[in-house]
């Protein structure tokens, strides 16, 4: 029996006041996520549970219960408190996915923190955008990226405290660099958790958009209500299960259900710090005997492309459920996973903005491969035209994926920037600027992005911060980015670049500015390919159109060049 | 092939290993399952070799296992005869 049961029968009776009961909250209540996650699990009898087993490429594993997270966390929130940090700093953790990443998060919100966190891979320049719009007081990192935070320092008088958790003495740190042991400090028992509200801010993920700097959508410790819920019935988490996210807290997935949905339902769950191999994921599986697996499309196809081999080496037998967030998952691969695991990949689909899922396949709903899915019982969701906003009643026709406001998780701002927190809302809806149409038994199919954010293996790429830091490159005299289709990734960066006088094109070239965005920026912004053009297509008032440039990528029609520079 | 895995070796240690990190990579050091070169910028990596050595790395024989030590590209490099 699954925890949702019939999803019809689920749509029809459910309301957000089911989470509140089940998480005991009522209104005007405390809520803090760090305390949900830890401390009432503990209270519910479960405090020598696992809470997390962690393995990092050398297969060294360290194993906490929740009874460990409980202490951990609130050692972490003394020792902020200790350092002077205040409810609402911005707290950054800029790590690799290792234990005190997940138990910093929960440390930063019992001591009332925005937890600001960062992909580790993002380079100097990434970094900088993101802690300086924030304002950001701390930064949580290990020796590894050390060098990337000092180079920024001169640009962030507000970062205060820098705290490395792995510093072995080897190297001696700098003035407000500190080293920090989560297990080796001494152990705080009772903390006194912040006592958050609904509405108090917990956590601020950067998401990019077509132009600008890229946002910090703000949510709020209300977003528990959802994440609890939808972790529950779309992972369909039970006591004895043991969870996989592969997902980096860096993203959203890795801390909406990487951290507190699994952990409110009280999941033990399983982290792999290593980058991509298929046989040491499976290995991984077996060895844990993993039975929820949350994972990504581009990670599904990498699988797929690596064969069936390193499956037939691995008993897998103990996996029951599989999900997938981030692009669309395409129809072969929930086709391939049923073949090869027994069981099809149930696509979910949601945004940083969302904060938790919103249109998903759910356990014992008819699955159709390629297909979102269906609105999560609580969320109204439907697609609006692309210029009226008024929704679409005929099925197959392409309009705005759009969610009637009010759900636990939506975010509540973006951080310094409410106009276009203001500009997502039209007729009554928040627009999610993804594309898709409805069938006629309602299930959702996403055609693609409305604007021209770029999506590389689920994650979202600004081409305008690509284009700004390629500016910079001493060759390149103009840009522009668009994505580009990838059988793996769903979409690459390209670039097309015009050179100064005096620079010519050249595979050494090309190199040399792929490695400049990746080192700038990060990997993820890298151009997987660049195009040398003589000018670019722009409007008559000097604007690149991309679309152009775009649409020659997919194939597509280029539509109206009316405004066209010599067109 | 010692003078070819000097020159790789270097190549990631410029490119792939932040000024100032303490992090030491050798012949063995695993780069993809470690962390030090992440599945994108294992483009860029593939890209070097194929300009440096002149050659053209199908997809499917770039791999993160194949890419994963220095040792292991030069296994691959001699798939395409390089010296």
């Amino acid at each position: 029996m699954t925890h949702i049961g019939s999803y019809e029968d689920r749509r029809k009776n459910f309301t957000w006041a089911i989470s509140e009961r089940e998480l005991e909250y009522k209104d005007e209540n405390v809520i803090n996520i760090g305390e949900y996650c830890s401390d009432r699990i503990c209270r519910m009898g479960k405090k020598d549970k696992l809470a997390l087993i962690w393995e990092n490429h050398t297969g060294e594993e360290r194993r906490y219960t929740f009874d460990d997270m409980r202490v951990l966390t609130n050692t972490i929130a003394a020792y902020l408190q200790k350092l002077g940090l205040k409810p609402g700093d911005r707290i950054c953790l800029f790590m690799d996915k290792v234990p005190e990443l997940y138990f910093g998060f929960l440390g930063i919100l019992k001591m009332g923190g925005i937890a600001q966190p960062l992909f580790s891979a993002f380079g100097s320049e990434s970094l900088v955008t993101r802690l300086a719009d924030a304002q950001t007081a701390a930064i949580f990192t290990q020796r590894k990226h050390l060098a990337k935070v000092r180079n920024i320092l001169a640009e962030m008088p507000s970062l205060k405290h820098v705290i490395v958790v792995d510093d072995d003495g080897s190297r001696p740190l700098r003035e407000g660099e500190l080293a920090f042991h989560m297990d080796k400090e001494e152990r705080v028992e009772h903390f006194d958790i912040y006592p958050s509200k609904a509405e108090t801010p917990s956590v601020l993920h950067y998401t990019s958009g077509t132009t600008g700097k890229p946002k910090g959508a703000q949510h709020v410790h209300y977003s528990l209500i959802s994440q609890y819920i939808t972790a529950k019935y779309v992972l369909d988490l039970k006591d004895n299960d043991i969870y996989w996210c592969t997902a980096d807290p860096g993203w959203v997935t890795g801390t909406s259900y990487g951290i507190i949905g699994a952990w409110a339902n009280g999941a033990t769950q399983c982290v792999l710090d290593s980058g991509f191999e298929a046989s040491a994921w499976y290995r991984f599986i077996e060895k844990h005997k993993i039975t929820v697996w949350y994972s990504a499309p581009t990670a599904i196809r990498s699988l797929m492309k690596e064969g069936e081999e390193p499956i037939k080496k691995c008993n897998l037998s103990s996996l029951r459920h599989l999900a997938s967030v981030g692009e669309p998952l395409n129809a072969e691969a929930v086709i391939w996973s049923e073949k090869v695991f027994g069981l099809p990949f149930l696509d979910t689909y949601w945004q940083t903005e969302t904060g938790s899922m919103v249109i998903s396949n759910y356990p014992g709903m008819k699955i159709k491969p390629g297909s979102m899915g269906k609105p999560f019982p609580g969320i109204t969701a439907t697609v609006v035209d692309l210029k009226t906003f008024e929704p679409i009643t005929k099925a197959g026709i392409v309009g705005l994926i759009a969610i009637k406001p009010g759900w636990p998780s939506m975010f509540r701002t973006y951080w310094n920037n409410v106009e276009t927190y203001r500009s997502k809302f039209k007729n009554g809806w928040y627009i999610s600027g993804d594309r898709a149409s409805i069938d006629e038994e309602g299930y959702f199919w996403f055609v693609g992005r409305d604007d021209d954010v770029i999506n590389t293996a689920g994650h979202l790429v600004g081409p305008f911060e690509i284009e700004s830091a390629l500016l910079e490159h001493p060759a390149v005299a103009e840009s522009a980015v668009v994505g580009k289709p990838d059988p793996v990734n769903m979409e690459v960066v390209k670039a097309f670049i015009a050179l100064k006088p005096g620079y010519e094109a050249s595979k050494d070239l090309d190199l040399d500015i792929m490695n400049f965005v990746r080192k700038k920026l990060s990997a993820l912004a890298m151009p997987q390919e660049i195009e040398f053009v003589r000018s670019l297509p722009k409007t008559r008032s000097g604007k690149i159109m991309r679309r152009v440039l775009r649409a020659k990528e997919w194939g597509e029609e280029i539509g109206d060049t009316s405004t066209l520079e010599n067109d | 092939m010692p003078e070819m895995k000097d020159i790789i070796l270097n190549y990631i240690k410029k490119e792939y290993v932040e000024e100032g990190d303490d992090i030491e990579v050798t012949y063995t050091t695993p780069l993809i399952s470690g962390g030090i070169v992440d599945s994108f910028s294992m483009v860029s990596l593939k890209r070097f070799l194929e300009n440096k050595y002149n050659i053209q790395i199908p997809d499917a024989k770039a791999t993160p296992k194949a890419f994963d030590s220095v040792n292991n590209i030069i296994e691959l490099l001699k798939e395409f005869n390089v010296k």
